[in-house]
Parts: C-alpha cells; structure tokens; sequence
C-alpha cells in the first residue's frame, strides 16, 4: 500500500457555521484505486467534508486536494476529474434519462460524436435498459440512483464521490448499487469515497473506512483494525452462556485476571474485559463442570461500533 | 471550455422556456389582450385617419385606447413585469427544491455561468416574445388602417420596444433575486407578486400621502404651493420603475408629450404648437431609461453576488 499514489488528501479541514462546527481539524488521505466509506452518524458533517473537497463550499481554515488540485483554489479543474452523486439527487422531471445524461456529457465538454453510445453502454451497465428513454419523472427511487450512477460515470471520471447511495432503495437494488460500486475500483480502477450510516453495506465493499461523528474523524482504517482502535480502555465485552445456571459461575468468573464488570440477563451473561481472556474463561468452566453452551467476543466487531457511535448519536439526535 | 459551460446551459433554459407549458399560456395571454386593443384602436383610427391632420397615425395603434379596451402600451406595461416574474420565480429554488442545483454545480463550470445563463436565456425569450407581437401588431395594424409607418415612427417603435425589453428584464432579475432569497417557489412567485401591485397601484397612493403631508393644499392654495406639492408626489412616484416606465413609454411612442409634470400658462409662451422631434423626446426622458437600466443592473449584481456567495446546503 506504501507506493499507491494519495489522491485525495485534506490538512486540518476545518468548517464553522456560526458557533457550529461541522468539520473539525480533519485529516484524511485516500489512495488511488480504493473505496473508502466516510461513515458516520447523520449530521457528522460528511456531506460537508465532501463539498469542500469538491470546492462546491470553502472551508473555514485547512486545505483539501484532489489529484493534486487544490480544492478551494481550483474546483474546476477538481470537478474535472471527480464526480459527485448526491444524496436525494434530482433530475430534470420532463427530460427523458438519456436528455438527462447528454446535458452532463455536453457541461464536461465530451465531443458530441461519442455521447450517444456512452449512454447506451452506461444505461446498460447500470441496470436500465430500455426506461433511459424515459421521461425522469416516471423513475422510481431505485432507477434514479441508476441513473445518478451513469450521470456521475459519464465523464470519465478518476474519483467518484457518492453521498448516501444506497439510502431508501430495496434490498435488491442494494445488491446491485453496491456490486456496480465495486466493479468501479476493481474493474475500472477508479476511486470511490461513499458517505453513508449504514456500516453494514459499507462492511461488504469498503477497503478502508473512517468513523466520523460530530465532525471529527475518530477512527481510520480497514474495518477489521477498526475495533481495536475504538475499544480504547474501555475493554471489550465477552458473551457467556453456560449450563448449569448458577450464581457460582459469576463469582467463578469475577476471579479470573482481567475481568472488570460482569452483567447478567435471562442467562446470558456480559463480561467486560481488559484483554482476551476467552482460553482462561473456558479452562476455568470446563475445569468447574459446567459446559460452555456461548461465548462470543462482542467488541471490535461492527455491531460494537455502531452501538458506541452511531446508534447513541442518533438517539440524541 | 468555460464558455461553453455557458452555452450548453443557455440552450437547455432557452428549451425548457419554449417547451413549458407556462411559457405558452403567458404568451397566449398578452397575444390576444395586445391584439384586441390593437383592434379596437385601429378600429376607432379608421374613422379619424380623413380629418386629422396630425402625423404619426400609425404610432396611435400603440397608444390610442379604443374606447372599450385600454391601448396597447398600457397593456404591455401591466403585463410586462407578469411577464418578467413568470419567467424567473423559481431560477434558482425551482433548481434546488428538485436536488439537481448540487448535481450542476458538480460539474466542470463556472458557478456564475448558472445564474448568467438564466438571465441570458430569460432575457432572450423575452426578446423574442416581444419582437414576434409587435411585428405582428404592426402587420395586424398595416391591414387594418392600410398606412405604413414611417422612418421616424419605426426608430420610435424600435426604441420603445427596447426600452420595454430592459423593463421586462428588470421585472426578471427581481424574481431571479427573489427565487434565491426565498426556498418555496409559491412563495417566491407571490413575493414578486406583491411587489408589481405595490409599484402598480400602492406607490402612486404612498406618494400622494407624503406629498400632501409635507406640503398640504387647500382650495385657497397658492400655485406655487400646488406646483410644489405635485413636484414632490411625482418625484417620490419616480422610486418606481413603473412610473419610470410609463413616463418614458409615452414620451417615446407620442411625439404630442412636450413635458413630464405640470406646465404654467406663462411656460408656454411663445411656445409653437408641434410635435417634437426623435432627439427631443428622448432628452426628455434619458434618466428615466438610465434608470430602469441601472435598476435593472443594480438587481442583477445583487442577485449574483448572492448566488455567489449562498451555501449549497440549507
């Protein structure tokens, strides 16, 4: 990974509204040819983050480069070689898919010659066949993501940034958003930076991630190394189940090394731990006669992440 | 490159004005009031044309009212700004309330390219609606009284017709203006709404109030007391660009309009009765028409600067 080129890079980026910050001292680096989810709760700020990259807002202190580029200085030449997809991308109502695609290609200057069999090739790739030639306001959430994707594919870019693009479509469309997605950086080469606070779908395509919440990047990395970065010294959590069920197996776990609190619920016991002491904890109950009928390490995985970040952010709001 | 950012989005407005339905109803509507007062007028001037000896009949089909029907210039300047407002309430809102003002400014352009282009292509469609009318009042008129203009009355068609095209732009600017300032189209539109009454029909009243307030005339007034009261309504009436218009609209398009205001008997003097000539008319109203451009300019630039300058997010 040591010799792939950065392509996009921020230095203390830094956005206010008034009192509010929404992007706090951000660095970040995202090499050439990878996807990177920018993933967070609503309102961390990566919609923000993504505008200045993109030089569509300037940030209050710190700088953003693409390919090069200063964002701030050079959008146009920034916006020459990165896309964007919105999130809630519109289109124009009472153009037909295709009008909708050859008015991008003509504002990025594609020579008229090409333009029609570009769409025909990208209204295949992405899944809508024959309703290009449809009127937009007939599409259907799912088809408007399809052709948000073949909009931002038209002009060839390097980078394609998406916001949110898997947000209110079907399980199916899912599947299908995220497998062209991929073939993006796989098959085409390109880069791909995706906001979303949906880990899960992120989990399946993503190289690397950065957790963002409150505008500042709290973890950044491939998801696997993720739990370990925001475990921190709080521990991570063991779940047990054993059988027989008795009060003796708390107080026999309570005195193994490491074992800060012990939680207990209709059977299901929760350990937190300073370090992974799973090989003591099943010696000690094997050793006791009891059988193991559960154990599994909760913290580190994405459910841990998304319970600490996201889900307690949105609760608040 | 960057011109051409301009270009492809000129012509996608100049396409969404000429295929939108609202664009038709618009000019359905000041078709066929403007050629019913034409019609009426050349009707009544039909019947004058033996015993005046006056010239410039042919700019009376702009300017007579036949009886029933206000004239033809009256119309235009009731409809001119619905006209301007029609075409530019929902510029930008309209953009932004569809999420596709984010996926343009995306794009490889210009920021002010969007909003030039806009003006550009609302100002053309302008310019075109309103070539197309007066040159089919004029050949509807031809027919109709059977004289053709002559060389001076065309140059104070042309001119009037200009004049009335950077009116309608002023009227565009405003509700361009008013669709960044507000996010709801409706209530853009109505915004515009309410300032075309309040210009139409408020302002005269407004400026009557203060007039009399500052200097109030009785029966027993003095004429330099209801010189100076009239002086001080006209001027505050002048802050609109309605009046503005009017005053130069007529001036242009009658050759009879010596003056703007109130003339003493004593003025008049020695004066010789006749109309007055092209560059006459036109000194007597050159700040007006400096005015409606600068006005025009002045929403413009504000309304630029402002785009410029809004964030892409609410």
């Amino acid at each position: 990974m040591e010799d792939t080129k950065v392509i996009i890079k921020t230095e203390r980026l830094t956005k206010r509204y008034g009192n509010f910050t929404a992007v706090d001292d951000l660095n970040l680096e995202v090499k050439e040819g990878e996807i990177f989810g920018l993933l967070g709760p609503n309102g961390a700020g990566k919609t923000t983050t993504i505008l200045m990259l993109l030089g569509l807002t300037e940030p209050t202190s710190g700088k953003a480069w693409v390919g090069g580029f200063d964002s701030t200085r050079n959008p146009i030449e920034v916006k020459r070689i990165v896309s964007y997809l919105p999130d809630n991308v519109g289109f124009y109502e009472d153009m037909t898919g295709r009008e909708n695609l050859r008015f991008t290609a003509r504002l990025n200057g594609i020579a008229e010659a090409g333009i029609e069999n570009q769409i025909d090739s990208l209204a295949k790739k992405v899944g809508l066949g024959e309703a290009i030639d449809k009127k937009c306001g007939t599409y259907s959430r799912g088809m408007r993501q399809r052709l948000g994707i073949a909009d931002v594919l038209i002009k060839d870019p390097k980078v394609v940034v998406l916001d949110e693009p898997t947000l209110g479509i079907d399980p199916k469309g899912i599947e299908e958003i995220l497998a062209i997605i991929q073939e993006l950086a796989r098959k085409d080469g390109r880069t791909v930076l995706i906001s979303s606070h949906l880990l899960h779908q992120m989990e399946k395509i993503c190289d690397r991630v950065g957790i963002f919440v409150k505008g500042k990047l709290l973890a950044c990395g491939p998801i696997n190394t993720l739990g370990q970065q925001v475990a921190g010294d709080e521990g991570q959590l063991l779940e047990v189940r054993v059988e027989p069920d008795t009060p003796e197996v708390k107080e026999l776990m309570e005195k193994l090394p490491g074992v800060k609190e012990i939680k207990y619920d209709r059977g299901l016991y929760t350990v937190r731990v300073k370090q992974d002491i799973r090989r003591e904890l099943v010696k000690a109950l094997l050793d006791n006669n009891y059988s193991l009928l559960h154990l599994r390490m909760r913290s580190g995985d994405l459910d841990d992440i998304y319970r600490r970040y996201f889900a307690k952010e949105e609760v608040i709001g | 490159m960057t011109n051409q950012g301009l270009y492809v989005l000129y012509r996608k407005e100049l396409a969404d004005h000429f295929r939108s339905k609202r664009f038709i109803i618009i000019l359905l509507i000041v078709a066929v009031t403007c050629l019913a007062s034409v019609y009426s007028a050349g009707l009544g001037i039909r019947d004058a044309v033996e015993d005046e000896q006056n010239s410039f009949v042919f700019l009376k089909l702009f300017t007579a009212s036949g009886g029933t029907l206000p004239s033809f210039a009256t119309f235009i300047s009731f409809l001119g700004p619905l006209v301007g407002l029609a075409l530019g309430f929902d510029a930008i809102n309209g953009e932004r309330n569809r999420g596709t003002l984010s996926r343009l400014m995306a794009q490889p352009i210009h920021r002010d390219a969007i909003i030039n282009a806009k003006f550009l292509a609302g100002c053309t469609v302008l310019a075109i609606m309103l070539l197309t009318l007066s040159l089919a009042v004029a050949g509807f008129g031809i027919i109709l009284i059977g004289i053709p203009p002559t060389l001076e009355e065309l140059a104070r068609i042309i001119l009037y017709l200009l004049l009335t095209l950077v009116y309608m732009a002023l009227w565009l600017a405003i509700s361009q203006l008013f669709s960044l300032l507000f996010r709801q189209t409706a209530t853009s539109a109505l915004a515009g709404i309410a300032l075309w009454l309040f210009f139409v029909v408020f302002m005269d009243l407004i400026a009557g109030l203060i007039a009399n307030a500052l200097f109030p005339v009785g029966e027993n007034s003095l004429p330099a007391e209801v010189l100076r009261n009239y002086k001080v309504k006209q001027n505050i009436g002048r802050l609109s660009p309605t009046l503005l218009y009017d005053e130069a609209a007529v001036t242009i398009l009658n050759p009879g309009v010596r003056t703007l205001g109130l003339v003493l008997t004593s003025q008049l003097e020695g004066a010789i009765a006749g109309a007055l000539p092209l560059g006459q008319s036109l000194l007597l109203v050159w700040p007006h028409v400096t005015g409606i451009i600068a006005a025009t300019m002045l929403c413009f630039a504000i309304a630029y600067v402002y785009f410029m300058r809004q964030e892409i997010r609410a």
